[in-house]
């Protein structure tokens, strides 16, 4: 089965499942009740999309204001609609917020004159930014943003809930690094090139650590739960205790592993503008570049979900609390807001690190990835192995 | 010159982490994030200027309401862009100040050109014309940046001056003109 056929016929008992469900008992069945759980899995992955896209484009006002208040200055406040003005207290907030100033870039970035350099390959230089953008927004479907009570199961607020997501969602989130290789190789440009070979490079060396840190998590939870594979199992064990405590080095190692995957300072050697212009990105414009923009805030999301989910207690509000189930519905609420909650910390906590570290160079960046962190991660795993064996 | 070898640190194994240099780093921006910030919101908030500011160049009076140009033209021929332009015009017969004998019939300041050097108003004689504060000049077409005589003395207002020196010359004349 491949991952797409995974992904289809993943799970039976996933919120749309739930509604499907209630379809069903009030006298809608057969074909009827089938095309009903494809359109609501249609509409519930569309929102699982918005989700992560509203976050791509608020971590992208998030970085303007925090790189503007760590400066000294205010950052983006002078944008606004006039119209919108007219409201009292509401026009002026989102104006002081920058939040306009985003709605001012995106239509920037849509109405740009769409430039094709005549010396690149065309096809793969427009394939590039959507293969950089696209895994993204299907490893979005996967998060389970919260939890609810359903048939007496704690159940997942996602779009696709199945047993493999974890492994689903750090292959496909690798893959958006061909989208900067192609659009290195592509755009015909020795800076580019540049950039997509240290893309490459940087995601084979830390996707090892990456995932050589997630192993003790597994290991450590395995007893507990009954697939150690699926993120939102994973989520539930930590309701007694966050992994972060259990297992602080791996959290720093996988901490580590994505922000040299989400390639963000100190980590950002694609695009280190400093020797580089721009890296692999340096030949696009336009909605392109908006495209790739989107996708690196958008793969910063869905890290962090990651992260929360397998280290920070999902949707436990505070180590050693949860919601309790019998809330039912403002279970799901809450533990939903627990979870955009801790995104946006995250989302903090990488534009606080960019604004505060130099960037590394390349060399060093390698030299921390082989020499230091791999044997480190490979110590921890095997250290993990070695008390699995006591415990048990 | 000898080759002297620098001593390095030892670093402890904390500082080969480097991660309490990140926490240390951290909490550095952190605080920042909460200080004042230091913009100036220029639309809404315009910038304390100091005294002698040299802004947009400007004619002035001086207090009894008498232009103080006599359009000798130094400024026009000293200003590095070639921004003025000044016609010199006799001063009527009849006026208190006929013994002047020039005003300008014309004066201009290309503000497009001018660059706010203030050059014309260190050659100026007769601290006719002085860079007042004016920072901001803006227009939608050329024509408008150029600015002619009343606008300039519009802008410039009357400075005070306690020389008064053409006062004292038309009193000295009216003095040695009653002695005779
Ligand atoms: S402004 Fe001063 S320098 Fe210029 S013409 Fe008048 S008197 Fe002469
Ligand atoms: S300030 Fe300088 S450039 Fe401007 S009018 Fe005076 S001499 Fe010319």
């Amino acid at each position: 089965m491949n991952s797409f056929e995974i992904f289809l016929a993943a799970q039976t008992s996933g919120a749309a499942g739930w509604i499907a469900e209630r379809a069903s008992l009030s006298g809608v069945d057969g074909a009827g009740a089938a095309a009903l759980y494809l359109a609501l899995k249609i509409v519930f992955g569309v929102a699982a999309i918005g989700v992560v896209m509203c976050f791509a484009a608020l971590s992208v006002v998030v970085e303007r204001k925090v790189a503007g208040f760590i400066q000294g200055r205010f950052g983006p406040n002078s944008t606004y609609i006039p119209y919108l003005m007219l409201v009292p207290v509401v026009g002026k907030t989102l104006r002081r917020l920058g939040l306009m100033q985003l709605v001012a870039d995106g239509l920037k970035f849509l109405f740009k004159e769409e430039p094709l350099p005549g010396h690149v390959n065309k096809f793969w230089y427009t394939l590039a930014p959507i293969i950089s953008l696209s895994p993204v927004l299907i490893c979005a479907c996967v998060v389970p943003f919260g939890v609810f009570e359903h048939g007496g199961k704690a159940t997942a607020l996602a779009a696709a809930n199945f047993d493999l997501s974890l492994l689903f969602i750090t292959v496909l989130g690798s893959l958006g690094v061909y989208g900067a290789v192609l659009a290195g190789w592509s755009s015909n440009s020795k800076f580019s090139y540049l950039g997509g070979i240290r893309a490459g490079a940087q995601m084979i060396s830390y996707e090892l650590v990456m995932a050589l840190s997630l192993a003790p998590v597994l290991m450590w939870i395995a007893p507990r739960v009954s697939s150690p594979f699926n993120l939102f199992e994973i989520g539930m064990s930590q309701s007694g205790m966050w992994n972060i405590f259990a297992q602080p080095l791996s959290a720093l190692l996988f901490l580590l592993a994505l922000f040299a995957e989400t390639n963000r300072q100190p980590f950002d050697m694609a695009e280190s503008e400093t020797d580089l212009v721009s890296g692999f990105h340096t030949e696009y414009g336009s909605f392109k570049f908006g495209l790739f923009f989107v996708g690196e805030y958008g793969h910063m999301v869905v890290g962090s979900s990651v992260f929360i989910c397998v280290f920070l207690g999902a949707w436990s509000p505070l180590p050693g609390l949860s919601w309790p189930l019998e809330w039912g519905a403002w279970c799901g609420v809450l533990s939903f807001l627990t979870f955009i909650l801790k995104i946006l910390a995250m989302i903090f906590f990488f534009v606080w690190v960019r604004w505060t570290l130099p960037r590394f160079r390349y060399d060093h960046v390698m030299n921390l990835s082989w020499g230091k962190l791999l044997p480190l991660a490979l110590a921890n795993f095997a250290a993990y192995m070695v008390l699995a064996c006591f415990i048990k | 010159m000898a080759i002297v070898v620098v001593e390095r640190k030892k670093l402890s194994f904390w500082e080969r982490t480097y991660l309490p240099q990140i926490a240390g780093g951290l909490w550095i921006t952190l605080k920042n994030l909460f200080r004042k910030k230091v913009t100036l919101e220029y639309p809404e908030q315009r910038p304390a200027l100091p005294a002698r500011y040299r802004g947009a160049p400007t004619l002035v009076k001086d207090p009894d309401g008498r232009e103080k140009c006599v359009s000798c033209q130094l400024c026009e021929f000293v200003c590095p862009p070639k921004a003025i332009r000044v016609s010199p015009g006799a001063i009527a017969e009849g006026s208190p100040y006929s013994h002047i004998e020039k005003a300008p019939a014309k004066f201009e300041i290309n503000m497009a050109r001018c660059i706010f050097c203030g050059l014309c108003q260190e050659a100026c004689p007769e601290s006719a014309i002085v860079l007042q504060k004016e920072f901001s000049v803006n227009g939608f077409d050329r024509k408008s940046f150029i600015r002619g005589k009343a606008d300039l003395y519009e802008k410039g207002g009357v400075l005070p001056d306690n020389v008064m020196k053409w006062r004292k010359a038309s009193l000295n004349a009216e003095k040695s003109k009653g002695g005779r």
